[in-house]
This record gives C-alpha cells, sequence and structure tokens, in this order.
C-alpha cells in the first residue's frame, strides 16, 4: 500500500506538460487496446453466426425492434435531407441553366453518401446506444453471468443475434432513407417549378449507375455489422455499478459514431482504388 | 465434487483471495460464512470460472476448469447450478421463458411436454407454480430468489452453488428457503456450497461450515461445533 501511495505523489509533482503528455499517450494506449479487445470480440461473435443453436425467432424479434425503432426518423430525415439539397442547389443550378440535373444530383448524392451515412448515424444514436444499455444492464444484474454459468452460450444468443440484425436491418433502413429522400428531393423542385413525378423519376434513375449503388450497398452492410457490434463490446465491457450502463449507452454511441465516418472514408479510398483498376 | 487447492485472486493491488483450500463432500451442504466483501461471490465466481483467478488449482466433479477448452466448459456447467446474489433472472423473459431458457438452448429436452413438465416441477419444488406467466418484474425480492433458485435446479445440477439465498429477505421467508435447500439436497441428491451472512439458514441448511477472514479459510466444522468457539473472532458470528 504505502509504495502505491509513494508512486501517486510522483505523479502529482510533475509538471504540467508532462503529465497532459502522459494523458494524451495513456488515451491512445487504451484507445489501441480498446481496438483490438474489438477485434477479438468481432472474431467471436462472427464465429457465433455459424453455430448452433440458430435463434430464429430471436433474430427475427431483433429485426423488428431495429427497423421498427429507427422507421419513422430515418424517414424524416431521408425526405428533409432530399428536400434541403434541392432548395439549396435550385438557385446556383439555375444561374448554370441545368436544372434538369436536380433530380439526378438526388439521387447520387443521396444514394453514394448521404442515406448511408446519415442513417447510420442515426442507427448509432438509437440502435447501439439500445443494445449498449441492454447489454450493459444485463451484464450489471448478472443476466450474462447467468447465461454464461447454464452453459447456454450469451454470446450466441444475446450478441450474434443483435449484430446480425443490425447488419441485416441497416442496408435496408438506408435504401427506405434513399427512397424517402428522392420524394423530399421531389417536394423540393415543386417549390419552384411544376415537374411531373414520373419525369422526375425516371431522370433520377437514369443518372444512377451500378458504381454509385453497389459500392455504397456493401458500405451500408459493413456499417451495420459495426453499429450492433460496438453496441454489444460496449454493454459487455461494462462494469458493476449501475452508472456503468450510461457510460456503456453513451460510448456506443460516440465510438459507432466515429467508427461510421472512419469506415466511410476508407470505403470511398477503397471504390476509387478500384474504378482506377 | 468440488476441490480447490491454493487460490489466488486479486483486483489491481487488493488481494481477496489468498491461497484458499476448500473441498465440497458428496451429498453435504458445506456453508460458507463471512463478513461482507471478504470475498465469498468471488470464490464462488472462480469455482464456476466467471472470475479468472490469478493461481491455483480448480477441480470440478474430477475435472481441472482452469485448463479447460470453451465447449468442454460449458457442457461441465451444465452440471452445476448457481443461484447469483441479486437472483440474475431474465427481465425481458416471463417466468416460464426463464426456466425453459437454459433447456432450450442446451437442447436437453426438445419435447414440448417434456419442457413444460420440467418447468413445472421445478417451479413446484419451489411453491410458486402460480406465477409462471408473471415477468421478473411483477415479482417480489423471496420470489425472484426462488425463481432464481427453481431455474438454477432445472438442468438437474450436480453440484449448486447458492451465493447468498436469504439475504434480503424477513425471517419467516427466509427460514423457508432454508427448508428448500434441504429439501433440494435429498430430492436431487446434490452436494452445495452455501454463501450466507444468515445464521439461521447456516443452522438448518448446513452440514459443514468454514468461515473465511482476510482472504483464508480460518475455522471449520459444525454450526453446533463453531457456535461453542471461544475465539471471539468466530463467535462474533453467532450473536
Ligand atoms: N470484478 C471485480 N472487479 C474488481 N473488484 C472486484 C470484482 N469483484 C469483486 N471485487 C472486489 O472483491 C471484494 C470481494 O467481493 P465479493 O463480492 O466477493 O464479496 P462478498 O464476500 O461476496 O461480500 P457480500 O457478502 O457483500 O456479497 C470486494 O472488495 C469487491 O470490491
Ligand atoms: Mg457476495
Amino acid at each position: 500500500m504505502k509504495e502505491v501511495k509513494n508512486t501517486n505523489n510522483i505523479t502529482e509533482k510533475k509538471p504540467f506538460k508532462r503529465k497532459s503528455a502522459e494523458n494524451i499517450r495513456n488515451f491512445y494506449n487504451s484507445m489501441f487496446i480498446d481496438l483490438g479487445e474489438l477485434f477479438l470480440f468481432s472474431v467471436q461473435v462472427f464465429k457465433q453466426f455459424f453455430s448452433r443453436p440458430y435463434e430464429h425467432k430471436e433474430l427475427l424479434k431483433q429485426l423488428y425492434i431495429t427497423g421498427n425503432k429507427s422507421l419513422g426518423l430515418v424517414a424524416i430525415t431521408g425526405l428533409i435531407m432530399g428536400l434541403v439539397l434541392t432548395m439549396q442547389s435550385q438557385p446556383i443550378l439555375v444561374n448554370f441553366g441545368v436544372v434538369s440535373l436536380i433530380p439526378g444530383m438526388v439521387s447520387v448524392s443521396m444514394f453514394r453518401e448521404i442515406g448511408p451515412v446519415i442513417t447510420a448515424l442515426i442507427c448509432a444514436g438509437k440502435i447501439s446506444s439500445g443494445i449498449g444499455a441492454e447489454i450493459g444492464a444485463m451484464k450489471v444484474t448478472e443476466q450474462i453471468d447467468a447465461m454464461e454459468v447454464s452453459g447456454t452460450k450469451p454470446l450466441n444468443f444475446v450478441v450474434a443475434t443483435r449484430v446480425l440484425a443490425t447488419t441485416i436491418m441497416v442496408p435496408l433502413l438506408v435504401f427506405f432513407a434513399d427512397a424517402c429522400g428522392l420524394v423530399g428531393g421531389y417536394f423540393g423542385m415543386n417549390i419552384f417549378e411544376k415537374m411531373n413525378f414520373q419525369l422526375y423519376m425516371t431522370t433520377a434513375f437514369d443518372m444512377l449507375e451500378f458504381i454509385d449503388v453497389v459500392p455504397a450497398t456493401i458500405k451500408t452492410v459493413v456499417f451495420g455489422f459495426f453499429i450492433g457490434l460496438i453496441g454489444a463490446f460496449k454493454g459487455y465491457k461494462a462494469g458493476l455499478g449501475t452508472e456503468s450502463v450510461g457510460v456503456a449507452a453513451n460510448s456506443a454511441v460516440v465510438s459507432a459514431s466515429l467508427a461510421i465516418f472512419v469506415i466511410d472514408l476508407v470505403a470511398v479510398l477503397v471504390t476509387n482504388l478500384l474504378i482506377r483498376i | 465434487m468440488i476441490e480447490v487447492r491454493n487460490l489466488y485472486k486479486s483486483f489491481g493491488d487488493k488481494e481477496i483471495l489468498k491461497g484458499v483450500n476448500l473441498h465440497l463432500r458428496e451429498g453435504e451442504n458445506l456453508g460458507i460464512l463471512g463478513k461482507s466483501g471478504v470475498g465469498k461471490s468471488v470464490l464462488a465466481k472462480c469455482i464456476v470460472r466467471l472470475i479468472e483467478p490469478d493461481y491455483g488449482e480448480i477441480k470440478v466433479l474430477g475435472k481441472d476448469i482452469i485448463r479447460m477448452k470453451e465447449s468442454e466448459l460449458n457442457k461441465i456447467r451444465r452440471d452445476i447450478g448457481y443461484l447469483f446474489q441479486g437472483g440474475a433472472l431474465y427481465d425481458s423473459m416471463s417466468v416460464r421463458e426463464n426456466l425453459e431458457f437454459p433447456i432450450r438452448r442446451t437442447q436437453i429436452a426438445s419435447q414440448r411436454s417434456e419442457v413444460d413438465e420440467r418447468v413445472e416441477q421445478s417451479l413446484r419444488s419451489v411453491g410458486l407454480l402460480d406465477a409462471i406467466d408473471k415477468m421478473p418484474s411483477e415479482l417480489s425480492g423471496g420470489m425472484k430468489k426462488r425463481v432464481g433458485l427453481a431455474r438454477a435446479l432445472i438442468l438437474k445440477p450436480k453440484v449448486i452453488l447458492y451465493d447468498e439465498p436469504t439475504t434480503g429477505l424477513d425471517s419467516v421467508t427466509s427460514g423457508e428457503i432454508s427448508e428448500l435447500i434441504l429439501k433440494v439436497q435429498e430430492e436431487y441428491k446434490a452436494s452445495s456450497i452455501i454463501i450466507t451472512h444468515d445464521m439461521k439458514c447456516a443452522k438448518i441448511a448446513t452440514n459443514r461450515i468454514k468461515i473465511i477472514m482476510d482472504g483464508n479459510f480460518k475455522a471449520e466444522g459444525t454450526y453446533d461445533e463453531l457456535s461453542r468457539s471461544t475465539d471471539k473472532e468466530i463467535s462474533a458470528f453467532f450473536i
């Protein structure tokens, strides 16, 4: 005990600069430890996708919860994004005399970037935090331990079903958001001039190419996986007290959001590289 | 049934268990007494490997629990019943689903009728058949403990670990639960470790008691033997 107290005193006497440098180093150290743990966790979860018993009922329940939770929010944001996109760009495009490009511009930007990222961020806020809090609470009240102890593999029942559910559901929600964005864009167009809905949709989809849709969809699958995984990971790592449930939920949102931007960046780099080849 | 040798565990620089030895014989109810925070729950969790010990040896049903692959560990865990201090009921599931869960997941019984029968038998033995369709949030503390016990018994374990089965209950209910533990010992022919600070429970339910202090066992004997002890620290438990 005595030795410990002594080392504490030493750190307290350190000049401020040293200490903050140490803090930063600690931050990065713990970040890398976290990333390592997350990697191991993801390997374990991934294995559970293919191991018995398969929990169809629980998976369906989680799919329903995941979809139902964020459907309304995703619809509204998608609609607004489409609307705002048209209203913002309409005056500029009028100056260049290319108003007819608006539907295509809306569809390309919704499908490529806005739909996936905005939807994923909403899901990080709603679903990842929900999973983090739920599993965190199960951990704190020893429910996870109770499953572990009866040999019922909580990683399989609790975690794998939730991660699989987000992996499947997030891409579907993104498509839904894209569709709502297109509709929002149509409303935006109609503020300035009347346009036939069918014509709008045809021009919108004419501009859309394979390269806009497929990489974006793959990206959303990865988003979905990490939204579920990070929520579950933070919940699983929750400490002892009740306050750690809040911490788990909160850090799930922060980490999942950060992960979404990083994945997005990587996805863009990879697609650009592939296009060039 | 359980053999613990020279077990050490610390959290950070706090040493909790310092060379614990324990032997649970077949068919006996071994009580573990100790002050709050000495590490009774930690010891129990080491035995089922919810906590990894730092050093030592643990054998359950003759098998080395510590150097065991996960699939093997899961198999042997089905022979161990564990009653958690807080009950640890799955609160998104009804009482029936709580009890069905281990059966369904371990695929021990698959026929609907067989599962139902096991669930009902287990609930009947703790006297809570009426509560079968309730949610855990609708149960009182004592009922939760009893459902937890029913769930711990559902896989017909050979070894049962009770972590404070009577704490937080009134003395009548805790007496009932102690009798229940005794009944389980006879009915299931199980061997149990009963962690408690409730002297009434220790008196009714145990055949032998070990007292843990400062990371190690300090005394051992039957309830009557220990209650006659002249050692101040030991007799303090029996006031
Ligand atoms: N996972 C953990 N991480 C860090 N410290 C822990 C952990 N689990 C237990 N401890 C510490 O170990 C000590 C013993 O805890 P334990 O829960 O075993 O006590 P106990 O004897 O069961 O007490 P009680 O009768 O109150 O249940 C406590 O000081 C606790 O803070
Ligand atoms: Mg305890």
